[in-house]
């Protein structure tokens, strides 16, 4: 563990109990105390996670805007000054580089949100399509420490405990706050299937305001139920079911794919030839017996293999066992009886969608 | 610091068994492999009439996030499985010692010998 890069607040997650591994080349808190109870925090009160790790990536110059339309799947030229959207960064043949959230401060100023784990990757793959376009690309991972407030009680919490009201800040909206002469940015984004919010600040800042989140009962939340509560929310991850042989068209993230409009991005080509002709998708399944359907085992239909899973629980919210898993055509279709092989044994399931759970994200303001 | 119970038998894989009479034995999983597994949410369990043996995989105890499986720390056949555990899997980080996984028939008593003593045990995961 010598080795890892620690974010900002290490020396808490430690002090707490957490149980740290490597991850993203950083020792991070995967469990306080329990994935379950951090979990249900999120679903039912208000939780936080240390993001820190989480890479920052900015765009600069008069190009910024046209540069961001050929990199990024996304509309961006649509956006407001203050909004924020999801999408993919692709290779030519239509594989992802990365997911990421782009910021649009400015038609001149964008910040990307990148996988920690792919910084590096991000950042060269950026620079190198930079061609012609006159923009600055800064890796600025450093300079910003995130924490991750998530929850139906996060908005509250915030405004009790920071005195910062967020009520009119929309969906996937952005502003710059002041707390006690820091400077704040939060978005209205998250990685739960609930509302909340990512905090963005300096190591002073975020040390303060997490002391101050967890003496105002904010439960702190790991990895673990990270990853649990964005399954349950069918977002992707990558490295499971998106990656660089996977399409977003496989994965089913087509919505934030704009290949019919006239933007020129790089590996729409791709992905336009792949059109209609899926050999393969990214499903849900569901067993029908109970057991846990985990990342990497094989699905099979009667004794065909026809793909496997990505990411699988026992989920927590539903108490189901169930998965999302890449397989191939016609086997994707609902209802279809699939079996997942689990310790050499044959559990039977059936694909259905991906709406484990319904998202709960607050949508009411702005725009 | 993890509990431990003395008088029992211990594996490297985390698997405790409880010597009882007439050749008979329990075997469940140590304090310390259930607060490294952390929420045990489902044990997967053989069935009464089947077999076990020694250092071979019979079943798994799933946390959250992972699938651990369970070795036999004996041979013999399964006389009981303990039902409990199917409904409340939570038992196990509750009271791991309690909420024992198996009881067998042992096949060789000469099998004893190549487990772990309480304090070995401790030694070994110290």
């Amino acid at each position: 563990m010598e080795n890892l890069k620690k974010t900002c607040l290490y020396d808490k997650h430690v002090e707490l109990g957490a149980k740290m591994e490597e991850f993203a080349g950083y020792s991070m808190p995967i469990v306080y105390d329990s994935i379950k109870n951090e979990h249900l925090a999120v679903r039912n009160n208000a939780g936080m996670f240390d993001v820190s790790h989480m890479g920052e990536i900015t765009i600069k110059g008069l190009d910024a805007l046209a540069f961001v339309e050929k990199i990024f799947t996304n509309k961006v030229e649509t956006l407001s000054d203050g909004q924020v959207a999801y999408g993919m960064m692709l290779y030519e043949n239509g594989g992802v580089v990365d997911d990421l959230l782009v910021y649009r401060l400015n038609t001149e100023y964008f910040l990307l949100v990148v996988n920690a784990s792919n910084v590096a990757k991000d950042y060269n793959w950026i620079v190198e399509n930079t061609g012609d376009f006159d923009v600055l690309v800064q890796n600025v991972s450093e300079d910003y420490q995130e924490i991750a407030v998530q929850g139906p009680k996060a908005q509250e919490q915030i405004l009790n405990i920071l005195g910062i009201e967020l009520k009119e800040l929309g969906f996937f909206y952005f502003a710059n706050y002041e707390y006690n002469h820091h400077h704040l940015l939060i978005s209205r984004t998250g990685y739960t299937g609930e509302d909340g919010f990512e905090i963005y600040a300096s190591e002073e800042a975020i040390k303060e305001i997490w002391d101050l989140f967890l003496e105002n009962k904010v439960v702190p939340c790991g990895l673990g139920s990270r990853d649990t509560l964005r399954f349950e929310a069918a977002l992707p991850l990558y490295g499971h079911e998106l990656s660089p042989e996977i399409t977003p068209l496989e994965a089913g993230l087509k919505f934030f794919v704009k290949i019919d409009s006239d933007l020129d991005f790089i590996g729409k080509q791709a992905l336009i030839a792949q059109g209609e002709d899926l050999t393969r998708r990214i499903v849900g399944i569901e067993l029908k017996e109970r057991s846990i359907p985990r990342e990497g085992y094989e699905v099979y239909f009667q004794d065909e293999l026809i793909g496997h899973v990505t990411t699988g629980y026992l989920s927590i919210s539903l108490e189901k066992p169930i998965a999302m898993a890449l397989i191939n055509r016609p086997y994707t279709k609902k209802n279809t009886d699939v079996f997942v092989k689990v310790r050499n044994k044959l559990i039977p399931g059936f694909v259905r969608d991906k709406k484990f759970l319904e998202k709960k994200y607050n949508k009411t303001k702005g725009a | 610091m993890s509990k431990l119970v003395e008088g029992l038998y211990y594996t490297k894989s985390h698997e405790w068994v409880k010597l009882l009479d007439n050749d008979e034995a329990l075997i469940g999983i140590t304090d310390f492999a259930q607060s490294e597994l952390g929420d045990v949410v489902f044990v997967d369990l053989p069935e009464v009439g089947d077999t076990v043996s020694q250092e071979e995989e019979f079943g798994a105890v799933e946390s959250v996030k992972a699938a651990s499986d369970l070795i036999s720390p004996v041979t013999g056949e399964i006389l009981e499985v303990n039902e409990d555990l199917v409904g409340e899997p939570e038992l196990l980080n509750k009271n791991p010692y309690d909420n024992w996984l198996l009881k067998v028939k042992l096949e060789n008593n000469d099998e004893i010998g190549s487990l772990l003593s309480s304090e070995e045990y401790a030694e070994f995961i110290k």
